[in-house]
């Protein structure tokens, strides 16, 4: 009989016993200090003992007078940050009432096409005392030209305004495939959004580089280490070749992973994440600035470790892997709800979510001290693993000729797939066990109440978005418009012409087509 | 939670591997469980054509029409399944088309799932987390 083989989830072996002898950076780590350069250890010397993390759930549903109402409460419990998820047609950048938004208004986050709904998300939330998230790529600058002019409709100026716009496209391409323009176009999108942050909205976060798709799209922790500080990367690059200082934008970029079941490997996965930040943004682009070598992330626990038989289950899913985003350093967290599997959360499951959080701040103890499982010698080698196998891939991307390039060969996708589909394969074979799943299993209906969109909510927007658009100055609109598409066409900041286009009640739908006439549309070559 | 419709009423066209297009309808981009599902159809023996995302009920059919297959696989998370299933059928309907098997999976409440097999939109709905061998064994007795 063969022995029997333990491994991480990413398939990396562990071994029975750690001593010191693992450590291949023992002189780093014994001097590592948190709130010290390379910051494994967490980019605050206090971390929770002076503030816990934000505790951001996301949420949004039908249209925005709902949305609204799910905020409110969240708030009143005790959320201390909106995350605002929209729905797929605002995702893509299309306005309710487009034929191929039929059937999807609303239904998987809160449906906004213009200003008009953006000041009905946020009516009675003054903008200067919540920070938001705001999960949006292919049309972020849209939409976070939406929500500063929501602002000044509500007096606040824009250098009060905090959040963060996730702004992220290279993720799209790679995982979560909601996309607007080419590559080329939607970079220059988001170098315009970092510099317009500088100037403007000093406390956004610009961009929010995202692992979380990648690794819900099959993907292994150390892929989505990998992959998303190389997205990072490339971000980096991108601004220093608009002309930006890499001091001026970087402090601003944040990051967002997952949590998922290993819990050791997920919290390695955190430490490494930061070092190779700081060691990268120091040594290859010389920031100087403090700021810009801390990387600072959200976390979310996996939705795709949730399982729909025996979903309560789901809550003890989720309290590990929340568990393993604090002692890995997050600076905000979603605890998923336990019925994500089957549909948008109810008021109850995304209570008792929140509720996971507060139990894990407030009574586990764990944030009493600073990176608790520093000096661990099975978490530290963990993390120099984590880190050289990262370092590995960098090589590979690099041999392609960048990110970019690597998307266009599909290097990305491929691997992806290729993790997936080995996950999906070891738990039809049981050789690991998902409860309720392959083992432990219960014949029981589910008999959980699950929240219902009305579809009457679609026919709703649609008027909504029709009644705008015959009552609005639509001349203004017009000369807004050509104004944007003529700066699309030459070089300089496109956040100034939108917002004049978003003040005039221009729909998200139709400056995205106006921008898509100059910048054209993304096709991809699927693989599998 | 696996619906079906029993007894099916259509048979694999004929001779030769079974041909199957799995698509990605509407807005959502979630194609990790397409790609497994088409990976392990194609491991499986089966002929697999994916279309790639963002499809409209319209390109789905006509991709089917012209590929000439034997099953159509469905996979959609966003909530629109209602209206893409019944689109689906409507679409196959019009062209007088009864021997292609239409299945599916995502996100599709078990209630959601009854009707749509009820309605004759759908023979079959596997639920999340269905292990790979059962689809493939489905699709190669439907």
């Amino acid at each position: 009989m063969s022995e029997k083989k333990f491994k991480t989830l990413s398939g990396e072996e562990v071994k029975a016993c750690y001593t010191a002898a693992d450590l291949s950076s023992k002189k780093t780590t014994d001097s590592e200090i948190p709130g010290q350069y390379p910051y494994t250890r967490g980019i605050h010397s206090n971390m929770y003992r002076q503030r816990l993390w934000t505790f951001r759930q996301f949420a949004g549903f039908a249209t925005a007078k709902e949305t609204n109402e799910r905020f409110k409460l969240l708030l009143s419990k005790g959320q201390t940050g909106l995350s605002v998820a929209f729905d797929m047609p605002t995702l893509m950048g299309y306005d309710s009432d487009h034929p191929r938004a039929e059937g999807e208004v609303g239904r998987c986050g809160v449906a906004i096409d213009s200003l008009a709904d953006m000041e009905e998300l946020f009516q009675g939330i003054p903008l200067d005392q919540v920070s938001t998230s705001m999960t949006i790529n292919g049309p972020a600058a849209i939409i976070w030209a939406f929500y500063i002019a929501t602002a000044e409709k509500q007096g606040v100026p824009s250098e009060k305004l905090s959040g963060t716009i996730q702004n992220d496209i290279l993720k799209e391409y790679i995982a979560q495939k909601s996309w607007l323009f080419p590559p080329k176009p939607s970079m220059r999108l988001i170098t315009d959004t970092f510099a317009y942050a500088t100037r403007h909205v000093p406390k956004w976060n610009s961009i929010s580089i995202s692992g979380y798709h990648i690794r819900e799209a099959g993907a292994t922790a150390l892929q989505e280490l990998a992959f998303t500080l190389a997205d990072g990367f490339a971000y980096v690059e991108a601004g220093i070749e608009a002309g930006l200082d890499v001091d001026d934008f970087a402090p601003r970029l944040s990051f967002f992973f997952n949590a998922h079941m290993d819990f050791f490997e997920e919290i390695a996965k955190f430490r490494a994440a930061r070092r190779i930040w700081a060691r990268r943004m120091k040594e290859k682009y010389g920031a100087k600035k403090e700021r810009s070598l801390m990387l600072r992330f959200h976390t979310q626990t996996a939705g795709c470790s949730l399982t729909a038989p025996q979903p309560e289950n789901n809550i003890v899913r989720t309290a590990f892997e929340g568990l393993s985003a604090v002692l890995g350093g997050t600076q905000s967290l979603h605890t998923n709800s336990m019925d994500e599997v089957l549909a948008l959360p109810t008021e109850k499951s995304a209570t008792i979510a929140l509720r996971t959080q507060q139990i894990i701040a407030h009574e586990t103890g764990v944030t009493n001290t600073v990176d608790p499982l520093g000096g661990s010698y099975f978490v530290e080698a963990l993390t120099d693993k984590m880190e050289a196998g990262a370092e590995r891939y960098f090589e590979q991307i690099d041999a392609l000729g960048g990110v970019i390039p690597a998307i266009e060969q599909g290097f990305f996708q491929k691997e992806i797939a290729e993790a997936a589909f080995q996950y999906q394969k070891e738990i039809d074979e049981k050789k690991r066990i998902i409860v309720g799943v392959n083992d432990y299993i219960e014949d029981m209906a589910m008999d959980m109440p699950l929240l219902r969109i009305d579809p009457a909510i679609e026919e709703e927007q649609v008027k909504k978005v029709q009644a705008l658009r015959a009552s609005r100055d639509n001349e203004k609109v017009e000369k807004a418009l050509r104004e944007l598409q003529a700066e699309a066409r030459g070089t300089e900041n496109l956040l100034p012409p939108l917002l004049e286009a978003v003040r005039a009640y221009a729909t998200e739908g139709e400056i995205a087509s106006t921008l898509k006439e100059v910048f054209g549309e993304y096709r991809e070559q699927p693989v599998f | 939670m696996n619906v079906t419709a029993e007894p099916l009423k259509v048979i694999g066209k004929g001779k030769g591997p079974l041909k199957v297009l799995v698509a990605k309808p509407g807005l959502d981009g979630h194609d990790r469980g397409v790609k497994v599902v088409a990976r392990a159809l194609r491991d499986a023996g089966m002929e697999v054509i994916y279309t790639g995302l963002h499809q409209t009920a319209a390109q789905i059919v006509e991709a089917a029409i012209q590929e000439d297959v034997d099953a159509i696989g469905i996979s959609i998370l966003s909530g629109a399944h209602m209206t893409v299933f019944r689109k689906v059928r409507q679409l196959l309907d019009e062209n007088n088309i009864d021997d292609i098997i239409v299945f599916g999976g995502g996100i599709i409440p078990e209630e959601d799932a009854t009707v749509l097999i009820e309605k004759g939109y759908s023979h079959k709905i596997f639920g999340p987390g269905t292990p790979l061998e059962q689809i493939t064994d489905w699709l190669e007795k439907a």
